[in-house]
């Protein structure tokens, strides 16, 4: 799906830096990611992915270039570029003791949801991933795969219009990785969201995908799945990831020398 | 199971009809103090703890020191009173602070396992989520401390009736301070090994070097030093301002020292919590390793 001249990208970042104390993270970080695309932030381990993401949504401040969401400034205007965020961090953040109707009506309510509104789109959202029937269970019956649906669904809870999904497949097995990868594309293509899915696991990446490489802090490569293999003349992603990311280890210990 | 249309939820992309003024703040507060108590509920065995350790003190060390430790005639009291009945304001104390000191630890488990975020991504101003989630730790100290004092009251613990009422106020108050500090201090600790270290250095020297267990004039004659300490220590006034109100008396001095460090506990955290300003982005305290 083509995502429309005149809408709004979902997410902009732009020239964004970011370190603890001397360590930096983050270094003129650019990115894009339109309505209606699946957009895959691929990068090792420390990368800086999490580091970008609690940026994004304010958990840190961004001190150094601008991060707009649906056109909204995250530092001039927080609130409204909040709204518009819908996120699942990579560690899970389910309350275990609370059932999943509970745990969803807590997150509504810290988007200003009243009761009964929060219930009935907890509920609905709750049947969208396939756990209605489990919706006064408690959370920690759950499998990793289903509850990693019950936080697609809280993130979903207030409407957003931008999706961010840190590592949301890791600890999961085959089955429920391809169920969750599934259902997130398939709200791309409803809804039109905006989606950045931060990975390191390259079987993920469809050929329709967006991919941004983020190795060390820094932004190798932005673009479409097919530029990406045509730019470093590469078969596959693995080795396009390769290549980029042994170029820059080059171009670096080259710089120390 | 028949899946919901995405559509459904909402007429429009993106449209949620959320509560953006004082309705939304009300709810997003009420959600906050409702999972406060929800999980309080949940958690039988920390009601129970929370309850056993004053009682232990009430119990067997206050009739223990009951000869040992004469009371005499001191404000609010006026009479001689039993060694318990002094003691049983201290032991309010120590629920709230308990409490207060608990709810910090789970402030950094929540901010390692990743709910905290849950929290501060909503797009209600940090200090309001913040002071929410304190009155909402205050709520539950609330049903603690009147549980004990019911107990107490079989204890010949009899305060005038009234008292239990404008006690309220006093608990309310002292407990969103101690919140507030507790507060603060979670926003220094990085991990949550570190907070054995609340245990050892905060919460039993708060306890010990304050009015909770002696009177501070019984203090000042055998260590004027400490007694200085004692009058430093927040958690003295907030013993106080319990003592005093749970015999329908005011403590100006409690309630003025209580309110003041309460606001700048509040204030220190908020700064401490704000992606602009605060310690949790200079450190990455946020957890996540990609």
């Amino acid at each position: 799906m083509s995502p429309d001249a005149e809408e709004p990208l979902a997410l902009s970042v732009a020239g964004v830096s970011h370190a603890f104390g001397e360590r930096r993270a983050l270094a003129d970080v650019s990115l894009a990611v339109p309505a209606g695309s699946f957009t895959v932030l691929l990068g090792l381990n420390g990368a800086g992915k999490s580091t970008l993401f609690a940026l994004i949504t304010r958990l840190y401040d961004n001190v150094s270039g601008e991060i707009r969401v649906c056109g909204h400034d995250v530092r001039r205007a927080p609130s409204a570029a909040l709204r518009q965020i819908g996120v699942v961090f990579q560690s899970r953040a389910l309350d275990a003791d609370l059932s999943l109707l509970q745990n969803l009506a807590y997150h509504a309510a810290l988007h200003g949801f009243g009761h009964a509104a929060a219930k009935a789109r907890a509920m609905a959202l709750l049947a969208t991933v396939g756990l209605g029937d489990k919706a006064h269970d408690k959370v920690r019956a759950l499998s990793g795969g289903q509850a990693r649906r019950v936080e697609i669904a809280r993130a979903l809870l207030h409407g957003p219009r931008c999706l961010l999904l840190d590592e949301a497949t890791v600890g999961l097995d085959i089955g429920a990785r391809e169920g969750v990868i599934a259902l997130v594309r398939d709200l791309v293509a409803r809804r039109r969201l905006g989606v950045l899915w931060a990975t390191h696991l390259i079987d993920e990446i469809a050929p329709s995908d967006r991919v941004v490489v983020l190795h060390k802090g820094r932004v190798l490569f932005a673009g479409g799945h097919g530029e990406l293999l045509a730019a470093t003349n590469a078969k596959t992603v693995r080795d396009a990831f390769s290549a980029l990311t042994a170029a820059a280890d080059a171009s670096v210990a080259g710089a120390a020398a | 199971m028949k899946p919901v249309p995405m559509e459904s939820l909402s007429p429009g992309l993106g449209e949620a009809r959320a509560g953006r003024g004082l309705l939304g703040y009300l709810a997003c507060f009420n959600g906050i103090v409702w999972r406060e108590t929800l999980r309080f509920v949940h958690q039988r065995e920390r009601f129970l703890s929370a309850l056993v350790r004053p009682l232990v003190w009430l119990f067997i060390f206050a009739a223990g020191f009951r000869q040992v430790l004469g009371v005499s005639i001191i404000a609010p009291y006026e009479t001689y009173v039993l060694y318990e009945v002094f003691v049983t304001p201290g032991l309010i104390g120590m629920i709230l602070l308990f409490n207060a000191m608990q709810s910090s630890l789970s402030m950094v488990y929540d901010r390692e396992t990743g709910a905290m975020r849950t929290l501060l991504v909503s797009p209600f101003p940090r200090w309001f989520l913040l002071t929410s989630k304190l009155v909402g730790s205050g709520a539950v100290s609330l049903l603690q401390a009147y549980a004990f004092l019911l107990i107490a009251y079989f204890w010949e613990i009899e305060p005038p009736p009234l008292g239990y009422l404008t006690v309220l106020p006093a608990l309310f108050l002292s407990s969103l301070m101690l919140g507030a500090l507790a507060l603060l201090i979670s926003s220094l600790i990085r991990q949550l090994e570190n907070f054995a270290g609340v245990m050892n250095f905060v919460i039993f020297p708060m306890f010990f070097a304050s009015s909770a267990l002696y009177p501070l004039w019984r203090i000042r004659e055998s260590s004027p030093l400490l007694y200085e300490i004692c009058r430093l220590n927040p958690f003295t006034y907030a013993v106080e301002l319990i003592r005093f109100a749970l015999y329908v008396q005011l403590d100006l001095t409690s309630l003025v020292v209580v309110l003041a460090l309460t606001a700048a506990f509040l204030g220190a955290a908020i700064f401490a919590y704000n992606p602009s300003k605060g310690l949790l982005g200079r450190r990455g305290a946020t957890g996540g390793v990609a």
